[in-house]
């Protein structure tokens, strides 16, 4: 662990325990975490989101986390209690989800929920929370935050309720946010802004970002690194700009799956799954 | 080379609301077309209006040289089946994949359903294991595999998809289109297809149309999108759009609200 890591993370597994026996959602995952911008990539099931989950402590009741090591800065993820877990999430370590129709409180105006998320983490009075809240508003480039403050969720758009999540999720100022699948609800070009506002702040505050999503090419496009996910397992690491150079079948595999715009009404490449990649 | 699908002057309404202007669009049998634009600009209102669940609407309508009135009746659902975006949402959960293939030969009364539940299921590539399961017990795409075979079973001459591969992983993307262009050449099938992802329609579609707010912006080939040849600017920005994440593009994006 060098000194510019945040977070790291060795060989961490995550089993479910289901009614029809134990189901292995995460195995030997390993990686370092600096104020960079990392991708998880993988398709449903992959393991990605409890990956990001369990770094929050937000894994299910019925899951079981091991690792050989899972250290931020001076604290151990690993063992912390109930209480230990609430000083680190959403003030050292956020998370933004992927629909802001279901994780936004739907009786409860913006401006409320932005000013608890704050007031949660810092002890200051209610005129400054709200003008912390407005300031933050403006931050994620809403035009009339006034207005925005004093509506519901279902009053806004789908674009600008990402923009609140993500005012809320910074506004305690995080040190690592991880992002889950978080503009795949939106249109392309809603979806580029939002991910443009967040890397900007990410950039301004030196904030470390986990980029969670299933659009390899979005997320390289984006990301300083990737780890693709299979079957639980990373089955490469990559850097961003070298992508095409991925040596793993699966990465080759979803990289040429994609319909391309050359015109050409070929059959698609299709992936062809190894029993071997599901093997550490 | 008359065309399958010929609709003039289509407007439709949701109350108030302007929902299509002037929709214009003629497919040639066989021949596939596709609609690309963001929420909201009206693309599914067009395959809704066509299929019969839009009730305001006006224009002209023609399916294979029949003018289409306000009520449809059952040879226009033997000509036309829709394939909606969502498997979770489309099939019934509880009926097996058996009931939701047989219900449509059944009220066609096209009999011999045994037969054709089998074909059906053969021709979207599962085999005759999943005739007896329910919807839950199945992947998202072999859901969408299931939505597929249940338009194909009447034997329609056209086929509206709605974003049809847009839940699905982008490998079972691949193979979903793959089988919908094999559909198409085998059966000789007309396409419209719906979608917010300009590479899927390039790839799927001959000839394009790019809307925004109820109106078509653009038309173009899949050749002249291939080459990004497109003129209007909301569509140049949507095609710069595909390209992933790049700053500079970003800013220069206009809202075209």
């Amino acid at each position: 662990m060098t000194t510019d890591t945040l977070l790291s993370v060795k060989n961490l597994a995550i089993t479910f325990s289901t009614s029809k026996g134990p189901v292995h959602a995460v195995r030997g995952v390993s990686f370092d975490l600096g104020r960079e911008r990392l991708g998880i990539v993988g398709e449903s099931g992959s393991g990605k989101s409890q990956t990001g989950r369990a770094i929050l402590g937000l894994t299910a009741a019925n899951g079981k986390i091991t690792a050989d090591q899972m250290q931020f800065h001076d604290l151990d993820l690993r063992n912390l209690s109930k209480r230990d877990w609430r000083k680190v999430r959403g003030a050292r370590i956020s998370m933004i989800m992927q629909d802001p129709k279901y994780s936004l409180n739907p009786v409860m105006t913006i401006g409320d929920q932005i000013i608890e998320a704050y007031r949660e983490h810092h002890k200051v009075n209610a005129t400054e929370a709200k003008r912390r809240a407005l300031d933050m508003l403006a931050a994620v480039k809403i035009r009339d935050p006034e207005r925005v403050f004093k509506s519901y969720p279902h009053e806004v758009s789908g674009g600008m309720g990402q923009r609140v999540m993500i005012a809320m999720m910074l506004i305690p100022d995080p040190e690592i946010l991880i992002a889950d699948e978080p503009t795949s609800a939106l249109d392309v070009t809603v979806q580029l802004q939002v991910m443009a506002i967040l890397d900007d702040l990410v950039r301004e505050r030196g904030m470390a970002l986990v980029f969670i999503s299933h659009d390899l090419h979005l997320v390289s496009s984006f990301c300083d690194r990737v780890l693709v996910m299979y079957q639980g397992h990373v089955v490469e690491e990559i850097r961003a700009s070298e992508l095409d150079q991925a040596k793993h079948p699966y990465t080759q595999g979803l990289l040429n799956c994609l319909p391309k715009m050359d015109g050409n009404h070929a059959e698609l490449p299709v992936l062809t799954r190894e029993a071997s990649w599901a093997e550490a | 080379m008359t065309a399958m699908i010929e609709i003039t002057k289509l407007n439709a309404w949701f109350d108030d609301n302007h929902v299509l202007k002037d929709i214009d669009i003629s497919i040639p049998a066989n021949g596939s077309f596709g609609l690309v634009g963001e929420s909201g600009s009206g693309k599914s209102t067009v395959l809704r209006t066509i299929t019969g669940l839009v009730d305001d609407w006006e224009g002209n309508i023609l399916v294979n040289n029949k003018e289409l009135t306000k009520k449809r009746d059952k040879t226009f659902y033997r000509l036309a089946q829709m394939v909606f975006q969502d498997p979770f949402g489309s099939l019934h959960p509880r009926h097996t994949i058996d009931r939701i293939l047989t219900e449509p030969v059944n009220i066609h009364k096209l009999g011999n359903s045994d037969a054709r539940v089998v074909e059906a299921l053969k021709q979207v590539g599962l085999d005759n294991s999943f005739r007896f399961r329910y919807p839950h017990q199945l992947s998202g795409g072999q859901r969408q595999r299931v939505a597929i075979a249940r338009a194909l079973i009447l034997e329609p001459k056209i086929l509206l998809l709605d974003e049809p591969t847009s839940a699905l992983d982008v490998s079972i993307q691949a193979e979903v289109l793959n089988l919908l262009t094999r559909l198409r050449n085998d059966l000789g099938l007309t396409y419209i297809m719906v979608s917010h992802d300009l590479a899927v329609v390039a790839h799927m579609c001959d000839d394009i149309a790019i809307m925004n707010h109820g109106r078509i912006v653009e038309r173009a080939t899949a050749g002249q999108l291939a080459d990004g040849k497109l003129e209007n600017p909301y569509s140049q920005q949507l095609f710069k759009a595909a390209g992933g994440y790049d700053r500079a593009v970003i800013d220069s994006f206009v809202d075209w609200n």
